[in-house]
Formats: C-alpha cells, structure tokens, sequence
C-alpha cells in the first residue's frame, strides 16, 4: 500500500471533525453513540456508589473478624471470608500448575495442527460453558463419581441400594452375635421390661458394625475448588498463552542456540519472561473464582456452620495447631449474599449486612481485577 | 581434518574443509531458498557470505546448526559436515550439536537477566554447577570476547543496560563459554555503530585464531576486512567462492562484478 | 592481546581441557528421558482442557438419560391431564375430555416435567437482554474504536473490565434491593403513571432479570464489537473518508458491514451467556415456572431451576436426573451457540485476509 490514503484519511478526519459541516443525522448518531457509552458507565458507577454507600455503614472490623450470631442478624461474616479465600487457594493451586502447562504444550510443542486445533476449540467451549453446568458436573463427576467410589473403595461404603442390601447381608452374623449377647448380658443382670430394650438397643448399636460416615462422596471444599479450577482454566491458558507469545522468537534462538533443549528452553528462558503475563491471569482467575456461586452450589457450599471448617489440632512437632478440612463443607460470601436476600422471611431487616457483605466481596474482587489491570498495562508498556 | 575431499567448483583454498556443505537445498514449505550450494571452510578460517538481502545466506548459517529447523514446515536435502561428521545424520543430536556450532545473531539478544548470568547460561544448562568453574569460564568468555575490562565491576548488573555494542560482545562471550569450534554470525554489526562494529571486527580478527567462523554480511567492507574466503549468494544459489581479495580485487562472474562495484543489489 | 594470553595460560588450558571434554559428552539417556516424560506430562496438561469438555458432556447426559428411561420422552414437553367436571347435584366428578399442559411442578403428587416454561423463561430472558446489550454494547464497541481518543479509551476499556469482574451475585443483589421495587413503582403508578406499562404487577419479573443479565453482556459484546471494528483495515475507513463520506456514513456503510459477522459472532456469544446466567436469574426473575406472554411476569429459567432445586432433589431420584437432564440441554444448546460462533469467525477472519 501506499502512503496516499492514510495523507487522505488525515484530512478527511479533519474535514468530518469540524462539527459545523456535519449534517444532523450525523450528529445524532455520535451523540446517541457517547450516550449509550455515558449511560452504562454512570449504571456502573452506580451500582459500586450504590453498595459502598449502603454498606459502609455496617462495615467494621468486627465484622470481617467474627463469626455470625443471632440467626445472621448481629456479628460477621468471617466464616464466609475464610470460606471464599480457602476455596479459591485450592482453586488455583490445582488449576495455575494444569493451565499453564497446558497452554506450554500448545505454544512451544504443538505448533499448528490437528491438537492445537482440538484444544482451541475446547479451550473456547470450556469458556461457554454455563457456570451451573459445572456445578452439576462437579456434583456428578467429583462427588457421585469419584467421591461415591473413594468412599466405596476406603471405607466399605455401599454405592447403591443393590450394594446396601449385600452391607446388610454381610453385617447380619455380627450384629445377630452383638444381639445374642445382648440378651445374654441382660439376663445375667436379670433386666426386664423397659431398662431391658434400652440395654439391647444400646448394646447392640455399640458393638454391631456401623457404616463408616460420607468423607468423599459428599459436598467439600476439595470438589468446589476443582469445579472452580476447571471453570478458570481457559482464563489461565488464554493469558498464559498471551504471554508466552509475547516473549521475542530471538530469546528462544539465543538459548536454542547455545545448545539447550525445549525444556530448557522453555524453562530457563520462556516462562521466566512471561510471568508477568501468567501472574495477571492468575489474578484474574482468582477474581473470577471468587465470584461465581452457581458452580459451588451444588458441591459444598453451607448457610451456616457451628465453626470453620478446620481438622482436629495436627502435631507439627514443636507446636499443635488444626489445618484447613479440604473435605468439609464450607461458608462463602456469595452464598451468604444469596441466601440473606432471598431465603429469609423478611430480607429488608437484614438488608444493611446484605450490603455490608457485598461491600466486602465487591473490594475482593474489583481490587484483584484492579490489579491484573494495572499490572496488564504496567507489562504491555515495557 | 582429513576426510573432506569432495571438493566446490570454485575451489577456494587447498586446506581441507571443517564446516562443509555439500549440494544443500532448503525448503520453507513449498518456497525453495537455498538451490544446490556446496561450499565450505577450512579450520580457523573466516568465510564471509555475502549477497543482497533475500538471498539465502541467513538461512543457509543457520542450517549449520540447524536452528532453522525450529520454525516448522522446512526441510534441508544435501548434506553438511561439520569435522568430517554429517550432522544432518538422524542419530545427530542437536544439542551437543548446537554446542559445537556456537551462534551470534542480527540483533544483540541477551537474556534479561545479569551479564553473569547470560555467560554462565549455556554452561549451566549443559550441568556445570560448581562456582569455580562458571566463574573461571566467565571471566575468561568475557575476557576473550573484550568485554571483561568494561563489565567486571558490575556482572551482576541486568545486560539489558549495556549498550549496543556491549550486548553484542556478551553474547559472543555466552556463545564461547559453551567451547565451541565453529561460530555462526548473522549479521552480527547491522544493528550496530560503526565504533561498536569496528570493535566486533577487532574480536573476529582474534577469534579466528581459535575458531572456524561463518559470518554472513551485507557490508562488503566489513567480508573484506575480517574475512579469509568469500561467498556470493545470489536468490539462494552460490555464485562465486573464492579467497577474499581474489573476489574483490578479480571476480570471476558478472554478477560479482556487479554486486561489489554497487550496480546491483 | 591479554584474551589469547589467557587462553594459553596453562591453568586455563588444564580447566578448559576437563571443561571441553566434559561439554563433549554425549547427551545421557536419562537426560533424554527426562525431556520426554516432560513432554508427556505437558501434554497431559495440554489435553486437559478437551478431557473436561468431553467428561462434561459424558457425565450430564449419564445422569440424565437415567431420567429418559424413567419418563417417555413427550412428557418433557408436555402432559395430557383430564379436564373434569363436578356435577354438585349427583356429586360426581366425570372426564369430560383431556387437555394438554406446559407444567413445571416436580415435587408434587404427579410430578411434571414439562421444561416448556423453563425454555420460555430461558430464551425470553436471553433474548430481551440480548436486544438490550446489542444496542448498549454495540454501540460502546463503536464509540471505543471510531469516536473514542486514545485517551478516553485508555479509562473506558478498564471501566468495562472492571464491570466484568463485577460478581454476579453482586449485580443479583442490587437489581433485587436496589432497583427492582423503584422500577414497578414507576412503572405502574406515580410520575411514570401515564406512561402506562400495563400489567407491571410484580417487582421481580423477566423483564428485571434481563436487564440485570444485560450488565453482564454489554461489556462482552462491546469489547468483542470494539476488536472486530479495529480489526478492519484502516484503508477502508480511508477510502470512504476520502470520498466525503462522514463519520456515521463510514461507520454505518463501511465498517460495520466489513465487521459484520465478527459483530454477528459477539451477538451470539453475548446470546449464549445470557442462556447460562445463572444467579442473577434466580435472585432477580421471580423464579415462578410459568408461561405468561407478558414479560413483567415472573418466570424460571433452567440455570434457576437446576441450581434451586437440585439441592433439595433426592441424589438417585427421579428429580435430580431431569435436572441433570436440563442441564445436558442447556451445554448442548452452549456448544451448538459457540460451534456457529467458531464457523463465523473462521469466515470472517478468511474475509479479512483477502
């Protein structure tokens, strides 16, 4: 091309840019262009002013740091708080390694075909996909399916009513003997009547075997963070791909070059570079982590617990101290949100910690994607 | 070495060859760039490729160590040897390959982090650990390629704040540290002064004493300088090989002719 | 010069000697080993993104073609009921003929699983928002990339990220304290009264619930419509600039059509998402699983429908596998969106490039 019809394009913009040649339609348009543009910024102002004014208020630091009471309506929500940020830990511990793996194998080892085509394709479909789905896949999957059969395979548990029956089957000589000698120690202290039935009842349920309770094949911490973890990962691989892009075709030369291999190449040279890039994706899919509902729904996540999801205090040596239970269930601010504004008899009276909570999760969220963008812009420019 | 008999047409030198390219053809897909070229130079010589830009003579270096063959749908037919061994031979691994073939490329690309750290990378990533011996290599890599009096205060300072000139040195200097025989250089000064270039002429001159070098220029001057054998390519055919000053002072072909008096090209 | 006298140095020789020998060696097979595990395990990343496509797909239709071998298929849609009448002189009930219903109603004595009203409730929602982002978005995307300066753009494109980071729930909530109940009270009364909206009853309604799925598809679109109008060649505005066109005329000539079905393909996409939306839909759409050709009426999607009742659907019954089978409807209508969207977008970046 030549340079002729960008000297055109100057002028021509000049022409169109003195406003007093355009005819009005043109006008009209660029104002109704700029007016929708100006109406959905205010809205966005709105809602953040609209949050901050109402929950202000009710936000303290006895809010972030204590646990609810009263039926929700006094203390905090720091059981959500530590629900929200242990389930999106775990989030991207499983999904950041997986992603940016994956995205390496379609940068620096697939080049072009038939794979990267596939995995394109499914990167962008797995992004479509409705956030409810991957509940009902983490429901159907993680806990129905994997979770069921750990259950089944670790501690004996029946899978289905066909396996209960053969359990039952199977316990029928013990808990028979626990009754048999039940009835025999009852009447060695020669029981009757009332106190008789109570001492068999609570023998025998002391001593014939008992089901193992659900630790797997129910909902948890774990499950949401994998479900959370497959529903970011094209976040992660479409920012890490972005990256490694990014990083010049002279740097992987230079070190090829000198005799390294892919690996190597990949892992002294590339990613190295593109960690900035990785780490605003990681950013950023932490934000969205945070802030979906829909897929956590159905795997794990609780209105209200008696305490935090915590083991029994673990001996680390020198000190004891309890670990974060990935396999229980959990509180989250969503959650909280939701069910405080449409499962109460009466939502208004509890609407100023309905805010307050969303004030918080709002500033979780809208500062981490802050972050990605400024750091987004801050690498760009270099 | 001993076995390099086959011999170019435009026989250049009686010395046998190190770096030897026999009937090479290259492909970029369905493109050819490189047609029939045999040529090749002899131990601790310098061969300068020249030729306008287009013509081949990146690609054909750097089918040498076979970096070419990381940008996908190429393929290379003939044959190179590289002391008497065909390295385009399946069972040659390009990574002991590459660290014989050291390469410099166009523009100055040092790894961002320290100018410590950019010597001494090759030679970690071939396994040397011990500090002694990175230290020693670095020293001696830097010192060799001239740098060492301008940076030896400040090795753990970033390359990226070197100059032009300093960049290119210290990537010479990584490409050393690895010990290789044979040194590829694309264009090393193209994007540099002529004060920095005139410096990276000087190391070639003292790196001849030590290694087989193949650089490709677009400054006939500079083949003319630092050069023992010269090559003309011409859209990816070889049209004369020959020692330096009989090229310029007497060429054989038209095109030459052309080409070095600046009618052509 | 000092550089050869160092390499010469005996004690240099006797390190570069040991060095060079050692560089030599041949690349050891465990080295070459541990590159291919690497690559394996890479790979095993890389594949992952299809594995869960696919164990989606394979584990929403399992548990929900268990549904089809417990329900004919033709109930889905609809059931036949008897239409009775009393007669209180005999006090008799009789059939007096039989009546085709649309009915969501799985917890009852006869359950129904009609997701009749589910898909209503879903594509009604879909598409009012749909219309309501298209205008907003594109008409963002087209002021950030033939209007805006750099500058405005530079502080309007994080304003838009910023919204998409907005949660879901977030948005549900204000929609539902903030400004549904202002909305019916402007609506069916007050200064707005001779505007006359009939039928404005309820506060939260399908109309609510689009608007409220609208703040989180007008970023999408616009920054989708925003590429696909930068993505076409400057020369092309230039021509028609030359000509004496102006702005809008180029615009609405010119660009957008040479845009078009990247346009086309932001629409679908944003269509797609409006399908999904999951919470903003329950907080906000009434949540009432009912046909009503007024859109101020309640309704239920199936997102809502699937995340409100699954929790208190038996795991195993009957009414958890419908729902896994709305949900198995609800990815294949998804991918089929996103396929038609792939296709477009092929075409169109092969336009482009000629």
């Amino acid at each position: 091309m030549s340079a002729a019809p960008h000297q055109f394009l100057g002028r021509a913009r000049e022409a169109v840019k003195s406003r007093s040649r355009a005819p009005l339609w043109a006008l009209l348009f660029e104002s109704i262009v700029r007016g929708i543009t100006g109406v959905v910024l205010v809205a966005l102002l709105y809602i953040v002013m609209t949050i901050v004014w109402h929950g202000a208020p009710r936000l303290d630091w006895e809010f972030i740091s204590q646990a609810p009471r009263n039926a929700m309506m006094e203390g905090g929500v720091f059981p959500a708080i530590f629900g929200t940020v242990f389930v999106v830990l775990f989030m991207i511990v499983m999904a950041l390694p997986l992603g940016v793996f994956g995205a390496v194998y379609m940068v620096e080892y697939a080049k072009g075909g038939t794979f990267s085509r596939i995995t394109r394709a499914a990167v962008n479909n797995l992004a479509g996909v409705p956030s409810i789905v991957f509940g009902l896949f983490g429901l159907g999957f993680f806990i129905l399916f994997i979770g069921k059969n750990l259950d089944h395979y670790a501690f004996d548990i029946p899978r289905n009513e066909a396996e209960a029956k053969v359990w039952e089957q199977r316990v029928a000589p013990q808990v028979k003997a626990a009754r048999d000698e039940a009835v025999r120690l009852a009447d060695e202290k020669s029981l009757h009547g009332g106190d008789r039935g109570a001492f068999i009842r609570d023998y025998v349920s002391g001593h014939a075997p008992v089901m193992h309770k659900k630790v797997f094949g129910q909902g948890a911490m774990f499950w949401a963070a994998a479900t959370l973890a497959i529903l970011v990962l094209p976040v992660i691989i479409v920012s890490t791909e972005e990256a490694l892009r990014s990083v010049p075709r002279s740097m992987r030369e230079a070190a090829y070059g000198l005799g390294a291999t892919k690996w190597q190449v990949v892992s002294t040279v590339v990613l190295p570079q593109a960690r900035t890039g990785i780490l605003t994706g990681a950013i950023l899919a932490v934000a969205r982590g945070a802030g979906e509902l829909a897929p956590i729904l159905l795997v794990g996540v609780a209105f209200s617990m008696p305490g935090l999801p915590l083991t029994e205090p673990v001996n680390f040596g020198f000190f004891k101290m309890p670990v974060v239970n990935p396999f229980s269930e959990f509180m989250h601010l969503n959650y909280h949100i939701y069910t405080m504004a449409t499962q109460q008899t009466n939502p208004e009276l509890s609407r100023p910690i309905q805010f307050a909570t969303t004030l918080v999760l709002l500033m979780i969220t809208l500062a981490m994607n802050l972050g990605a963008i400024l750091l987004r812009r801050h690498y760009s420019r270099k | 070495m001993a076995d390099a008999t086959a011999r170019s047409p435009n026989e250049a030198d009686s010395a046998p060859y190190y770096v030897e390219l026999r009937r090479l053809n290259f492909f970029y897909g369905e493109k050819q760039a490189i047609y029939d070229v045999s040529l090749g130079v002899p131990k601790n010589r310098v061969l300068a490729l020249i030729g306008p830009s287009g013509c081949g003579k990146s690609t054909l270096i750097k089918a040498v160590n076979r970096i070419s063959e990381l940008t996908p749908g190429t393929r290379t037919e003939g044959d190179i040897l590289v002391g008497g061994e065909s390295i385009l031979a399946a069972n040659v691994n390009t990574i002991e390959l590459r660290q014989r073939v050291g390469m410099v490329f166009q523009k100055p690309n040092p790894f961002p982090k320290s100018i410590y750290e950019n010597v001494a990378y090759g030679l970690r990533i071939h396994g040397v650990r011990d500090k002694a011996t990175l230290d020693g290599v670095v020293e001696w890599a830097l010192r060799h390629s001239a740098l060492w009096d301008e940076v030896k205060d400040r090795l753990k300072a970033s390359a990226l704040d070197l100059s032009g000139g300093q960049q290119q040195r210290l990537c010479i200097a990584r490409a050393l540290a690895v010990q290789p025989d044979v040194l590829l250089m694309d264009e090393p000064c193209s994007a540099l002064d002529p004060i920095a270039t005139g410096k990276i002429e000087d190391l070639i001159q003292t790196l001849r004493e030590d290694y087989t070098i193949l650089i490709v220029t677009h400054n006939m001057q500079q083949a003319a300088r630092v050069s023992d054998h010269t090559a003309l390519m011409w859209m990816g055919k070889l049209i004369e090989h020959n020692r330096t000053e009989e090229v310029f002072t007497n060429p054989r072909e038209k095109i030459t002719e052309d080409y070095i008096t600046g009618r052509s090209g | 010069m000092a550089a050869r006298g160092l390499r010469e140095s005996a004690e240099f020789r006797a390190t570069s000697a040991a060095l060079r020998a050692r560089l030599r060696r041949p690349v050891s097979l465990f080295f070459r080993l541990k590159e291919r595990v690497i690559e394996w395990f890479l790979l095993a990343c890389g594949m992952l993104s299809a594995i869960a496509v696919a164990l989606i797909f394979f584990f929403l239709f399992k548990e929900g073609i268990v549904a089809l071998r417990m329900v004919p298929l033709s109930q889905f849609i609809s059931t036949l009921s008897d239409v009775t009448k009393y007669d209180p002189v005999e006090d008799v009930t009789t059939v007096v003929g039989q009546q085709r219903d649309f009915i969501w109603q799985p917890v009852s004595e006869t359950p129904k699983f009609s997701v009749v009203p589910l898909m209503w409730g879903s594509f009604g929602i879909a598409l009012i928002s749909a219309f309501i982002s298209t205008l907003c978005g594109v008409g963002i995307g087209i002021y950030l990339s033939e209007i805006a300066t750099r500058r405005t753009r530079d502080i309007i494109k994080p304003m838009l990220e910023v919204l998409v980071g907005i949660p879901t729930v977030v948005i549900g909530f204000f929609m539902l304290a903030v400004i549904a109940e202002p909305i019916r009270a402007l609506a069916s009364g007050g200064v707005f009264s001779w505007l006359h909206i009939p039928f404005y009853n309820r506060s939260l309604n399908m109309f609510v619930g689009a608007l409220g799925v609208s703040f989180v598809i007008i970023p999408v679109i616009a920054s989708l419509v925003d590429d696909a109008l930068r993505a076409v060649p400057n020369d092309l505005r230039a021509a028609s600039l030359a000509v004496g066109a102006t702005r809008w005329q180029t615009t609405w000539r010119v660009t957008l059509p040479a845009a078009v079905s990247g346009v086309f393909a932001a629409l679908i996409l944003g269509f797609g998402r409006a399908l999904g939306e999951t919470m903003i839909v329950m907080m906000c759409a009434g949540n009432a699983p009912v046909i009503h050709l007024n859109p101020f009426e309640p309704v239920r999607t199936m997102t809502a429908s699937i995340a409100s009742e699954m929790g208190a659907a038996q795991y195993g019954g009957l009414h958890a596998h419908v729902l896994f089978l709305v949900g198995a409807l609800l990815v294949t209508m998804t991918f089929l969106l996103n396929v038609v969207v792939e296709i477009v977008i092929n075409k169109y970046r092969k336009r482009i490039r000629l």
